[in-house]
């Protein structure tokens, strides 16, 4: 009976198998999850603004759907679904965790939300990042600290960290996040959640409020790796409006979990493995690299020799590209505008400097440093070199092996305000996942051990582009040889 | 110009914006149409909404190609959209996407009539980009208001070399480059609606010099007229300084039209730094060489190819063959009416002269005009036959034109037959000549240049029906 009540701590496949049998509603797990979001989100403060009113009329939709339907419905059918505050959803204020968008409500759907209302998701609401996906530790926002599930003094990692911690909490059933260079795998890893950022182009970007456009990818995070497979296919696919977005056909992700691994090739790469690292994550990443050899797959040790350079690389592509992205925030059209100014260069920076935060103020500066007459070749066109080589690495590494393994963070997650006045040392908290985003391949992190402390550890998993199935595969092997999943945060809330 | 600048020789180069007529935005799905009211024709992509992004439009690439094709310019393998950086609020996104590293077309020409010949003027580059919207700063003192339904509007901008080297150069190449994109029927080529926009980047130098001199790019010229005038004065400015021992600064200037003057808007150090960079949200654009020959296919027969086919095909003066060729739409109605009748250099003339008066007058367009070119060469065919005379065509032109009745319908409603029944004129003459005994006397006693009069005073008399050789020839008789 007491499983039955806690029907938020479910997963999508638990839910959708509840439903063919018709014995809950979508309308009782929304409730259930905005029960959970009460009782735990004053402390966790994963969302920035609840819409319960669409959830539940969403939720009668699905019900509505799910009794009239003779064939299977779509597992996302009645499942909700918290959304990161950078995924334009009409009627929604979308914010960007930023003051300059504080009174932005999107007047249209991104075309993931579009693929998930015709699905018959449920939107509980949006969840809070670092403004404008500019963090490591969602600390950046400009409305509200996010506080980790597991130990609520230590942040949830970020980005992503409002869509990792809600999923964590149970206060939705699965997230959207977005990883530019690591906003969906870090927060995953640090609040013992899976997290999957797809190949540049497997999905559309399409009214997702860009940082780095060439960088950008909308994934899944959830509870295990199944639904982490039934949400990815349920938003991944060529769109026509985001020319970016590749037209190979979706496979059914979870046609490949429960695929035996033996004989794969799993490349460790020896850069990955650095002083600095945490000794628990070593160990747990380690150890997780043994579980799959036990599994039968082979390891190799591999080298990807321009990692070192992946940091320096990512923070002038990165950067160059978000000065251009966010010169539409200007007090012209929609957003924040100053109160006082003389003349338009006036309300310019007036509106800007009040409207921004100041570590996207740096990246701003930074990369429009990087494209300035004069530098222009000395930065962002040997970056651009760089990215080249990087996605080389890849390249020849997947020739000899099927999947690479490495951590998915140097550390488990840090105390709230550790690593805030040393913007360096939050860089340094996706030197693992930045690669990934440069050569625009897949990568995954699942659960994979907890500290001493009792901090989750993540594995990232990385695979070739278009080959989310591999790393999927893996994954999914390894979950279901180890208990990880099952054990769940005890949350402590205080006033 | 004074004695002292013929010392001195102006190097003029071109920018060219040219709107292009899609049907929709280069960016986006919406209408291109010019004068809806404002803000009505966007979207969330032209308004530039956080998270938006852009899809190019075939059809602008394909104009633009058609274009480079015009202009035998090379077609670039690949090109690439960049984003130009720059703070304006009738740029929604805060950059133009536009092409830079990476045009579409490169290296091409246009020929201009100078001096009977022909002179050739290189082209840099053929990019495409969108067009920004309009701040409209009317109507209140303290407020601008913008309209975004232009934001998005696929230009070409065609960038030439620094080829002119007077001011009326620049203007030939202007009308040419007008010329074929209207042939194209690409660009309506309006310069006062802004749909054709032009900057000169203009120095001079002493004649036999071969280095550049420091330049001005002069901004604002929104008629041919304007550009003439602004490049006059441009050029008298530089020579002045340098004249006067100063040097020229090399920045930006507006063309005041109602001072006539140009004036300084920004200095070479104040130039924005645009921080060009490729555009990631586009993929690049490889125009193959299939699609190449699919716009080729497309492309009509252009101005230069037209005249040199009328010159050899109808036998007409070069002269003809440029003005006739001078739009697509007037070179068809001369060749329509080739296919009634084929008398090129009599029509050729009716066309130049006439026709062309009267649509002046009425300021219509040739598309539009109430004559059609059946009747046109109905007419001529007329006087050949001898059905009615030069005299009368001018009245049966007048009435086709004014209302688009049929030349057998005009001549047989106003019995404007012509005569040449000889019993009927030979009253005419009778008359005349009992009238005029003064006159009559004078021609007898060697006066021939009477006998114009006494021709005169039949037609005259016949309503200017009578034929003028049988005229003539029962004069001569009876006079004698």
């Amino acid at each position: 009976m007491e499983e039955e009540l806690e029907l938020y701590r479910k997963t999508i496949h638990e839910l959708h198998g509840l439903f063919k049998k018709r014995e809950i509603t979508s309308r009782e797990i929304t409730g259930s999850v905005f029960e959970r979001i009460n009782e735990v989100d004053t402390r966790v403060r994963a969302y920035l603004c609840l819409t319960g009113e669409k959830a539940f009329a969403q939720a009668d939709r699905a019900d509505q759907i799910i009794r009239d339907s003779r064939s299977d419905v779509s597992p996302i059918t009645g499942i909700p679904i918290a959304i990161k505050d950078l995924i334009c959803t009409k009627g929604v204020r979308t914010t960007c965790a930023s003051h300059i968008l504080h009174n932005f409500t999107s007047p249209y759907n991104a075309t993931v939300i579009d693929r998930l209302e015709s699905a018959g998701y449920v939107h509980p609401g949006m969840t809070n990042m670092d403004e404008f996906a500019m963090g490591s530790s969602t600390e950046n926002s400009s409305y509200q600290v996010t506080r980790n599930p597991w130990d609520t003094d230590r942040v949830p990692g970020g980005s992503s960290g409002g869509s990792t911690a809600a999923v964590a909490a149970d206060e939705c059933i699965a997230a959207l996040g977005s990883d530019t260079g690591g906003s969906i795998r870090q927060p995953a890893a640090l609040c013992g959640v899976v997290g999957l950022k797809p190949t540049y182009g497997r999905v559309s970007r399409y009214g997702l409020i860009a940082f780095a456009s060439s960088l950008d990818q909308i994934g899944p995070i959830t509870k295990d790796v199944t639904d982490c497979a039934i949400l990815l296919k349920a938003i991944s696919g060529h769109d026509p409006k985001d020319s970016t977005s590749v037209g190979l056909p979706v496979p059914d992700y979870t046609k490949v979990l429960g695929r035996e691994i033996k004989g794969l090739r799993l490349g460790i790469p020896r850069e990955y493995f650095i002083s600095g690292i945490d000794p628990s994550v070593e160990g747990c990443v380690k150890e997780a690299v043994r579980v799959l050899e036990g599994l039968g797959a082979k390891t190799v040790e591999i080298s990807l020799p321009h990692t070192e350079y992946a940091i320096a690389t990512y923070y002038i592509i990165a950067t160059a590209e978000a000065s251009s992205n966010l010169a539409r925030y200007d007090g012209i059209k929609y957003g924040y505008r100053t109160k006082d100014a003389d003349d338009l260069i006036g309300m310019y920076m007036k509106t800007r400097d009040e409207g921004f935060g100041p570590e996207v103020k740096r990246r701003i500066m930074l990369g429009t440093y990087v494209l300035s007459a004069g530098y222009y070749d000395a930065y962002y066109k040997k970056a651009q070199q760089v990215r080249t080589l990087i996605k080389g690495d890849f390249e020849r590494a997947f020739q000899e092996v099927d999947a690479i393994l490495t951590p998915t963070s140097p550390t488990p997650a840090f105390r709230v305000g550790e690593k805030t006045a040393d913007p360096l040392q939050m860089y340094l908290s996706d030197i693992f996942t930045i690669s990934v985003n440069l050569a625009g391949i897949p990568g995954i992190s699942i659960p994979c051990g907890f500290t001493g402390d009792g901090l989750p550890v993540g594995l990232q998993i990385l695979g070739r582009h278009f080959d989310e199935e591999r790393i999927l595969q893996v994954a999914y092997a390894y979950e279901q040889t180890t208990e990880w999943r099952k054990r769940r945060p005890e949350i402590e809330v205080r006033n | 110009m004074e004695r002292v600048h013929e010392k001195y020789e102006a190097v003029i180069g071109l920018e060219i914006h040219a709107q292009l007529l899609t049907k929709s935005k280069i960016f986006c799905g919406c209408s291109t149409k010019f004068g809806a009211s404002p803000n009505t024709q966007t979207c969330p992509v032209c308004l530039g909404l956080p998270g938006v992004l852009p899809v190019l439009n075939r059809e602008a690439v394909n104009f633009a190609v058609m274009m480079a094709h015009a202009t035998h310019c090379r077609i670039e393998p690949l090109c690439r959209f960049a984003r130009k950086n720059y703070f304006y609020p009738d740029l929604p996104k805060g950059y133009q996407i536009s092409q830079y590293e990476q045009p579409l077309a490169t290296g091409g020409y246009v020929e201009i009539d100078r001096d009977g010949g022909t002179k050739r003027i290189g082209l840099t580059r053929i990019h495409m980009e969108e067009d920004a919207g309009k701040s409209i700063h009317e109507g209140s003192e303290d407020t601008s208001l913008v309209d975004l339904n232009r934001a998005g509007v696929p230009l070409i901008e065609i960038v030439s070399e620094p080829d002119m080297r007077v001011p009326e150069e620049a203007v030939e190449y202007l009308k040419s480059l007008r010329e074929i994109l209207r042939y194209l029927d690409i660009c309506d080529g309006n310069m006062e609606e802004g749909s054709f926009r032009c900057d000169a980047n203009v120095s001079v130098r002493l004649v036999g010099e071969t280095r550049l001199g420091t330049k001005a790019e002069v901004k604002n010229m929104n008629s041919f007229r304007f550009v003439q005038k602004a490049l006059e004065y441009e050029i008298k400015r530089q020579i002045d300084i340098l004249e006067g021992g100063g040097r020229v600064v090399q920045e930006t200037r507006l063309w005041d039209t109602d001072k006539g003057v140009t004036v300084s808007m920004r200095s070479k150090e104040e130039a924005h730094d645009y921080r060009y960079f490729p555009e990631p949200d586009l993929v690049p654009v490889e125009v193959s060489k299939e699609w190449q020959e699919e716009i080729r296919k497309r492309l009509p027969e252009l101005p230069d190819e037209k005249r040199d086919r009328f010159i050899r095909e109808y036998d007409i003066p070069a002269y003809d063959a440029h003005v006739l060729t001078s739009s697509r739409s007037l070179a068809g109605f001369f060749e329509e009416c080739i296919k009634e009748y084929c008398k090129p250099k009599v029509i050729s003339n009716w066309i130049m002269g006439d026709l062309l008066r009267e649509l002046k007058i009425s300021g219509v367009d040739v598309e539009e005009s109430p004559l059609r070119p059946a009747q046109l060469s109905r007419m001529i065919q007329m006087m050949d036959e001898g059905i009615i005379s030069g005299k009368i065509a001018k009245t049966v032109f007048e009435e086709m034109y004014k209302n688009g009745k049929d030349p057998d319908v005009i001549v047989k409603e106003k019995g404007l037959v012509q005569i040449t029944d000889e019993g009927e004129i030979e009253g005419y003459v009778e008359r005349v000549i009992i009238e005029n005994p003064k006159e009559v006397e004078g021609y007898r006693g060697g006066k021939d240049r009477l006998l114009g009069f006494f021709v005169g005073q039949v037609m005259k008399l016949s309503g200017g029906k009578a034929n003028p050789a049988v005229v003539n020839e029962m004069l001569k008789k009876r006079l004698k």
